[in-house]
């Protein structure tokens, strides 16, 4: 029985430590993380929902494809590897380690006879002289050489190159070293107290304070790596760990304060650099601690690493004017809000929610210019419209004019979703550099009696269609100018397509656009009216292209979505600073194992292993002859080693002959 | 009875050093002194370090290996006397005539390009006609060529601190100069190997890969305007980036040159099989030359790229964040050193050799490709600079 054991043991070890298994494992390794790189990693699982389907995304989860890197046959495949590595190290370390201090010295005649590199001489010369003069040769080329007397032979035995046995044992301990701390520094642990049952994520938003105990993680926890957003002047005393769809809170044991936060800038516009003013303010000591941290430059402070991450808005203070885009006279209302933070409104008797979510102070777009790349087009800031249903779309609303082919405009970019990009809207600017203008003729549009009004007299003074009276032409009118504030010059088009036969279409297509137009028009000359301006020598070109875009834009708001277009008024920025904290106690593992497998990777190849021989045998006691074999070896380099024993042998030679 | 004779000059390896030996030592320590005395206030202690090792590095390098002092010098001279031009500033390369036409970096990489084309081409009229001559001149074109490029790093280096002093950066920092560095130091790996093996025949070989690189290089710059001298993002704002870089593309460099004599290879051994003594084939060294060639390339590749990847670990954790993120970037690094990990313990415990190795060795560069170019144009991460 017990002989059966121990054969057992004896034929794991045997697969343990075959090469077979670990080429396998080196492949299978490569593989897995070959699906990490291709399947991207740790994403919302909503999107992985969409990407593969349901079906499809409930099979990779059970795989754990969307975390490779932390799943069990992963850290299997590198467990086994840790196993068989050492296995390795363990049957042939000694050996190697024997190797490198050997001088074989009880090799055999016969097998150095054997060698391809080999060479006999018989010679005259005297026994102590041929011993003096193979160390001597030996040691001119690298070899250390030690003599043996044996019986009735003498034998110098060296050898060079011991290195890379060493190299062999420094590698293979350098991986055992680097994945053990690896693994320490995973979150193999982690994986193992959601197990078990001590932990688990949290998915709700909600404030640290508010996560419950169970997705928390005390100072005991000592490998992580999380990160917090910390605004400019806040504090905090904790930490985020991503984990599967959700998150853990990590406590520290003391409060990081972000005093400021600075983005400085090359003068093309690209960001330069990344500064936080950090104060450490820790219980057990008396004193705080400050320190500028920058990307490249982090702060280590009692085990934790504290790197500058990124950023992002701290709760910017904006205020906002917000214009009504639909119905008749409403007066623009000034409103305070600040990022981050959810308004709810009434707004012609619906209800909605504004919910900024973004600042940006600069914006560094493309320029238009030529010989410049780049042009800083100013603040913008990003938010969402939720109606009564819950449903939202996302706007980006710029505070300055840009400039759009000669004319400055007010950008306002909306999309459905985060993976649509953003459609804008380019409402002209003023003479006065505003929007009023723009939203005094919007809203003259929307003055349903003055239409009608404008409508009649253009159809008194117009020739007359036939049998339409003026009241039903200017119903009609009306009706023009109401389909194309819903939707533009493509609603009258999409009209006339339902209800004019196909011959016809084309027509009356001119004729309403034209009709409309004027329409139009006269509406946007009371609005100049009304701003004083002196129509009397007609209007001048950047008054045509105003009304032009300004016709555009509001044939575009009724796809923007949202009743109201919020202006940026002013503004108090404020950042935070994205940190990541740190502690990885298994890099006290992984980096000597680096610096070992370092060393003995250069040691493997450039310090290979060779031996030579010198055999010295009597022939015949009394001619004095002897024999001399030299001999040598190499286990690697077998060609180099070829050339090195050529020169050596030929030494020989010319010794020997002198 | 005769005593024996033996002389032994035995020496230490200092004493075998000759004159010119120690005048390189010389020049090599008077430059780098002046460098430091004259930019040492500029730099952190890590780049100084850098700066001593790179100096005792290049007389150990130019002792072991004497055509280096050549290439060094003429390097030295061409990109002192290119960057001696620009007086007023970077619009001089239109204006300066030398700038224009020969030292400015965008002439310099232009001429390093036609020069390892040409090289090619001449490398494969050498190995068709046999003629040792058509070698010879092959073998200086590619010299000349890894001088131009050089020269063109050396002075791109300084056209970007004209470009404006916060801007100024060692010129290894985009797909474009990383790109010029690899044709270079494979160029130089296979002309160590040309001088140890006196043999031209792989040249064409080697050199087609580097013709390719060039080809992709000259696309980039007019097709994308890469060659324009970007400021750096703050992530690679770091001293690691100076050796960083360097050390892998020593590696990448090495494994193409594997690949490329794994294909040399294999046409040899079909001629070989089908007992063409005769052919060109012929003229390629043996078959155990070629595969231990391969060996030795894989070697020197590997131990680079472990050297590189644990660079890159340390930088990443000053970074980052963390030694190890699983960025794509990373654990593609980490596919090619298991690849050839595998490779070596093949060959070296199993003792595999010949065309299996010699199809790895080639299917080993298709991997590296991926982990240098693929991973940027596909897959999204931290390493997203260089984006196609």
């Amino acid at each position: 029985m017990k002989k059966n054991a121990s054969q057992t043991s004896d034929s794991l070890l045997k697969f343990l430590g075959s090469m077979n298994l670990a080429i396998t494992l080196l492949v299978a390794l490569s593989v897995a993380a070959i699906i990490g790189t291709v399947l991207q990693q740790n994403q919302a699982y909503t999107d992985y929902i969409i990407k593969f389907g349901p079906f499809w995304f409930e099979v990779f989860k059970q795989l754990g494809l969307y975390d490779v890197y932390s799943a069990l046959w992963f850290l299997l495949i590198l467990f086994f590897l840790v196993l068989s590595t050492s296995v390795c190290i363990y049957k042939n370390a000694p050996k190697m380690l024997r190797d490198m201090r050997e001088y074989r010295e009880g090799i055999q005649l016969k097998t150095l006879e054997s060698y391809s590199t080999s060479h006999t001489w018989e010679t005259l010369h005297q026994v102590e002289e041929l011993q003096d003069a193979a160390q001597k040769i030996l040691r001119y080329h690298g070899f250390s050489a030690r003599l043996k007397e044996g019986d009735g032979y003498q034998l110098v035995a060296g050898m060079r190159g011991a290195g890379s046995r060493l190299g062999y044992v420094l590698t293979h301990l350098a991986i055992v070293l680097i994945c053990i701390g690896g693994l320490i520094d995973g979150n193999a642990i982690l994986k193992l107290k959601e197990m078990t049952g001590q932990i688990s994520p949290e998915t709700q938003n909600i404030p640290a304070d508010e996560v419950s105990a169970i997705s928390r993680l005390g100072m005991d926890n000592h490998s992580f790596r999380g990160s917090v957003s910390v605004p400019e002047g806040s504090r905090s005393e904790v930490l985020f760990i991503n984990y599967r769809d959700g998150y853990l809170v990590q406590d520290l044991p003391f409060t990081i304060e972000v005093k400021d936060f600075r983005i400085e800038h090359y003068n093309t516009g690209q960001p330069k650099s990344f500064e936080s003013d950090l104060i450490i303010h820790d219980p057990r000591e008396e004193e705080t601690l400050q320190q500028t941290i920058s990307v490249n430059h982090p702060l280590i402070y009692d085990g934790y690493s504290i790197y500058q991450a990124s950023f992002s808005d701290g709760g910017s203070k904006l205020g906002l004017k917000a214009w009504p885009l639909v119905g008749a006279r409403y007066s623009p209302k000034a409103i305070k809000t600040s990022v981050g933070e959810d308004i709810k409104m009434n707004l012609f008797n619906q209800n909605w929610q504004l919910e900024v979510s973004d600042f940006r102070l600069f914006n560094i777009n493309p320029a238009e210019e030529p010989g410049k790349k780049f042009k800083n087009v100013g603040p913008s800031f990003q938010f969402k419209m939720r109606d009564k249903t819950g449903a939202a779309k996302e706007y980006l609303n710029y505070m300055l004019p840009i400039k759009k082919e000669g004319q400055f405009y007010f950008l306002s970019g909306v999309r459905g979703s985060p993976a649509e990009n953003f459609r804008y809207l380019y409402v002209p600017m003023d003479d006065a550099g505003g929007i009023n203008r723009f939203m005094q003729f919007l809203m003259a549009l929307h003055d349903d009696a003055k239409i009608k009004e404008l409508a009649l007299k253009q159809g008194n003074g117009a020739q007359k269609l036939p049998s339409e009276s003026t009241e039903q032409f200017s119903e009609a009118m009306l009706r023009l100018v109401k389909l194309f504030r819903e939707d533009g010059f493509d609603a009258m088009v999409k009209q006339v397509e339902t209800t004019v036969p196909s011959e016809k279409r084309k027509d009356v297509v001119d004729i309403y656009v034209r009709m409309l137009q004027q329409i139009l028009g006269e509406v946007y000359l009371g609005v100049l009216k009304a701003e004083g301006i002196d129509l009397s020598q007609g209007v001048d070109e950047s008054k045509a292209q105003f009304f032009d875009a300004a016709s555009t834009a509001i044939g575009a708001i009724g796809r923007y979505g949202s009743p109201v277009f919020f202006q940026l008024e002013d503004f108090e920025h404020r950042q935070a600073s994205g940190l990541q904290i740190a502690r990885a106690p298994g890099k006290n593992l992984v980096y000597p194992g680096c610096a070992m497998l370092i060393l003995g990777v250069f040691l493997m190849f450039y310090a290979p292993q060779q031996r030579l021989w010198v055999w010295l045998q009597p022939v015949d006691r009394q001619e004095k002859k002897i024999k001399l074999v030299l001999a040598g070896n190499a286990v690697r380099n077998k060609i180099d080693f070829k050339k090195k024993f050529d020169e050596v042998q030929a030494q020989f030679e010319s010794a020997l002959n002198s | 009875m005769n005593t024996m004779n033996l002389e032994l000059d035995q020496q230490s390896f200092f004493k075998k050093l000759s004159l010119f030996d120690w005048l390189w030592a010389g020049l090599v320590l008077v430059g780098t002194v002046f460098a430091y005395q004259k930019y040492a206030s500029l730099m952190d202690a890590y780049e100084k370090g850098i700066l001593v090792s790179a100096g005792i590095t290049l007389i150990f390098f130019g002792w072991n290996w004497k055509t280096i002092r050549g290439l060094s010098i003429a390097v030295f001279l061409l990109s002192i006397f290119g960057i001696s031009r620009y007086i007023t500033g970077l619009e001089d390369a239109d204006a300066d005539f030398f700038l224009r036409f020969l030292v400015s970096s965008q002439s310099s990489i232009m001429w390093m390009s036609a020069l390892y084309v040409l090289a090619t081409v001449t490398y494969f009229i050498a190995l068709i006609s046999r003629s040792e001559f058509a070698g010879k001149v092959a073998s200086a074109m590619t010299w000349s060529a890894t001088t131009m490029g050089l020269v063109g790093l050396m002075v791109r280096w300084r056209e970007s601190y004209l470009v404006g002093l916060d801007v100024g950066h060692i010129p290894v920092s985009n797909l474009y100069e990383v790109f010029i560095l690899f044709s270079i130091i494979t160029a130089l790996i296979y002309l160590f190997y040309e001088n140890k093996y006196k043999t031209r025949a792989l040249g064409g070989f080697v050199m087609l890969i580097i013709a390719a690189a060039v080809a992709f290089l000259l696309w980039y710059a007019f097709e994308r305007q890469a060659d324009e001298i970007q400021p750096l993002v703050p992530a690679l704002k770091s001293y690691w980036m100076k050796i960083h870089v360097p050390a892998n593309f020593i590696g990448y460099g090495a494994f193409a040159l594997a690949a490329m004599v794994a294909v040399a290879y294999l046409m040899r051994e079909k001629a070989k099989q089908k007992k063409r003594t005769n052919g060109i084939m012929a003229t390629l060294p043996p078959l155990e030359i070629l595969d231990d060639l391969m060996y030795k390339s894989i070697a020197l590749g590997f131990s680079f790229f472990t050297l590189a990847t644990i660079l890159g670990a340390l930088w990443a954790a000053e970074a980052w964040g963390g030694y190890w993120s699983w960025d794509p970037k990373e654990t593609w690094a980490l596919i090619v050193w298991l690849n050839y990990a595998a490779w070596l313990h093949m060959r070296l415990t199993k003792g595999w050799r010949g065309k299996p190795m010699a199809v790895w060795a080639i299917i080993g560069l298709f991997v590296t490709l991926f982990a240098f170019l693929g991973v940027n144009m596909f897959l999204s991460g931290l390493h997203s600079y260089g984006e196609l």
